[in-house]
């Protein structure tokens, strides 16, 4: 039988190497522990439950932040997990915040909404990690990132991302392999900006699709020829680099006008782990 | 001397902190493995970190009047120790330098040839590239130095066991990645399966020290190794711990390997270099 595309990962390596990132990245912080927001959905869950299994329970604290519109079963899977982590939990309603700056202005696009929801998100994030001394982890998978299916400066913000370089069906395959419930997992991915919105739909791509395609052109570095000739439509793998390239600023710091001799992005370049 | 007895220390650099690394090696050439082994070697710029990119001009040192050196050469009168740092030339030019030292001096100095510039390597913008591989003669036999991408190199390693070395020391710094196979990291499994076709092409012994740690986002793999002149591992060390490993090395390998095949005596390098100026002059 062939491998499924993208391969999974192995599963206990893939804990192993995201255990230690995220212990060594706290550890050269200093900072006390983890903030991440628990929408109830997989890829909030699994970056919660991997960074449970690295540093354990007490230093990782989830916010949930449901909107008015949020549906239910949302905040009923977060509590699940919450209970089933034995972390400590906030719950923040944003809807009078997103609805004071949307007042007035009841034309307001659901994107416009959906977006201003998920930056209100990010600042009570950063907020809450401020005042707990932890560093905001990161939600946004592989898929995601490369096709810009995110609000940047939303939920694509964070210090540190453990679940960035896997794959949608990689996200659900570690999922399973640490046993979260089936409700989270199974659920049709959704960003829950308004009712009825699931990713799929929006983006008009299945993640199985997409996932194959980017895999094969990101990892594999094929061109979209031979991505078409093994299988697929090579309307779907044209939309696809489509949406990689103009999502390209999501993935990057602001460009800066270069004017002096050492720019900041272009020619100043140190890692993040400077000195730590 | 009929056995090398060699020890490889798996250790996490810390990025650009000189200091603070000096002080880890010293912690680890006193440990009872460091004690009893007659050389000590340490992973790619084990003094200074991987990912320094412009840090590079600022740990840059000149070697040869370094004081950071001093309690290194202190402990090589002991026993001898390969480090890895940023060498700064007179001409002001930065290498990945790889140091041996022994008897209280800086012996030798292996200058990374073969900088990766790229997928995630980007070496060349930041170092000049050495321009020898050159075996040298030490009080344990000749050895030859590798740094990392030199060893991906067939020529690398060929010049070396045709110069005589009968052991070669490759300081590795190599972020784990491709968990989509079964077992190790696939570039662990790649490093290892590289040195043993090698040491048996070559019939020498093949060390590999890899470090290990994170530095933005990159995990190096660790996985350090020895593989005989039959391209056995003598060896295999554990991913993503900090450790030092011992092995003992024993020359009769090497006469009984070059025995059973004599590989190394039928090489011609004659020819090969009759198609070398050839391919070059064409």
């Amino acid at each position: 039988m062939s491998q499924p595309i993208p391969p999974p990962v192995n599963p206990e390596l893939a804990l192993a190497m995201i255990d230690r990132f995220l212990q060594e990245e706290l550890s050269k912080t200093g900072l006390s522990g983890f903030v991440i927001g628990l929408s109830g959905g997989v890829d909030s869950a699994l970056a919660c439950a991997l960074a449970v299994h690295a540093v354990g329970p007490d230093r990782v604290l989830a916010v949930k932040m449901p909107y008015r519109t949020s549906a239910p079963q949302s905040e009923a899977d977060a509590d699940l997990l919450i209970g089933r982590f034995g972390i400590r939990s906030e719950w923040v309603d944003i809807s009078a915040v997103v609805d004071a700056h949307f007042e007035g202005d009841q034309g307001a696009s659901a994107l416009r909404r959906g977006n201003f929801m998920a930056r209100t998100r990010m600042a009570v994030l950063f907020d809450r990690s401020s005042m707990d001394r932890a560093l905001v982890l990161g939600t946004s998978n592989k898929t995601e990132l490369l096709l810009g299916y995110g609000t940047w400066y939303g939920d694509m913000a964070s210090s540190l991302n453990p679940i960035g370089d896997l794959y949608k069906s990689q996200v659900w395959q570690l999922a399973r392999h640490l046993a979260l419930p089936e409700s989270v997992v199974a659920k049709p991915p959704s960003a829950d900006l308004w009712p009825g919105q699931t990713d799929e739909g929006e983006m008009g791509l299945s993640y199985a699709e997409a996932d194959a395609i980017l895999y094969l052109l990101v990892d594999e570095r094929c061109t979209a020829q031979e991505v078409a000739e093994r299988g697929h439509s090579q309307a779907v793998v044209a939309k696809i680099l489509t949406m990689v390239q103009r999502s390209q600023f999501k993935r990057r710091l602001p460009i800066i006008a270069k004017l002096s001799q050492r720019t900041v992005g272009i020619d100043f370049r140190y890692p993040r782990d400077w000195g730590r | 001397m009929d056995t090398l007895k060699l020890a490889l220390v798996q250790m996490a650099p810390a990025l650009g902190l000189l200091e603070r690394n000096l002080e880890a090696h010293l912690a680890w050439l006193a440990t009872p493995e460091a004690r009893s082994a007659d050389l000590v070697v340490f992973p790619e710029l084990s003094l200074t970190g991987y990912l320094l990119q412009d840090l590079v001009a600022e740990v840059a040192r000149p070697i040869q009047e370094e004081r950071l050196l001093a309690p290194l050469l202190a402990a090589s009168r002991e026993r001898d120790i390969v480090v890895g740092m940023v060498e700064q030339s007179p001409e002001f030019l930065f290498h990945n330098a790889a140091l041996y030292l022994s008897g209280g001096r800086i012996h030798h100095v292996h200058r990374k040839v073969y900088l990766p510039t790229y997928g995630m390597f980007d070496e060349g913008r930041y170092f000049a590239a050495g321009g020898r591989f050159q075996a040298v003669e030490t009080r344990l036999g000749r050895l030859g130095l590798l740094i990392c991408e030199d060893a991906w190199h067939l020529s690398s390693s060929y010049l070396l066991a045709l110069q005589g070395a009968h052991t070669l020391l490759v300081l590795s710094g190599s972020p784990g990645r491709g968990l989509t196979g079964g077992g190790p990291a696939a570039s662990v499994q790649t490093w290892e399966r590289v040195g043993q076709v090698l040491s048996q092409f070559l019939t020498v012994h093949w060390a590999y020290v890899n470090r290990v740690g994170y530095e933005d986002g990159l995990a190096f793999a660790g996985g350090s190794y020895v593989s005989d002149p039959f391209g056995n591992l003598l060896l295999d060390g554990g991913e993503n711990v900090e450790a030092i490993y011992r092995a003992d090395l024993p020359l009769s390998a090497l006469r009984r390997a070059r025995t059973l095949t004599p590989l190394l005596r039928d090489e011609k390098p004659e020819l090969v270099l009759r198609h070398l100026e050839e391919i070059v002059r064409r």
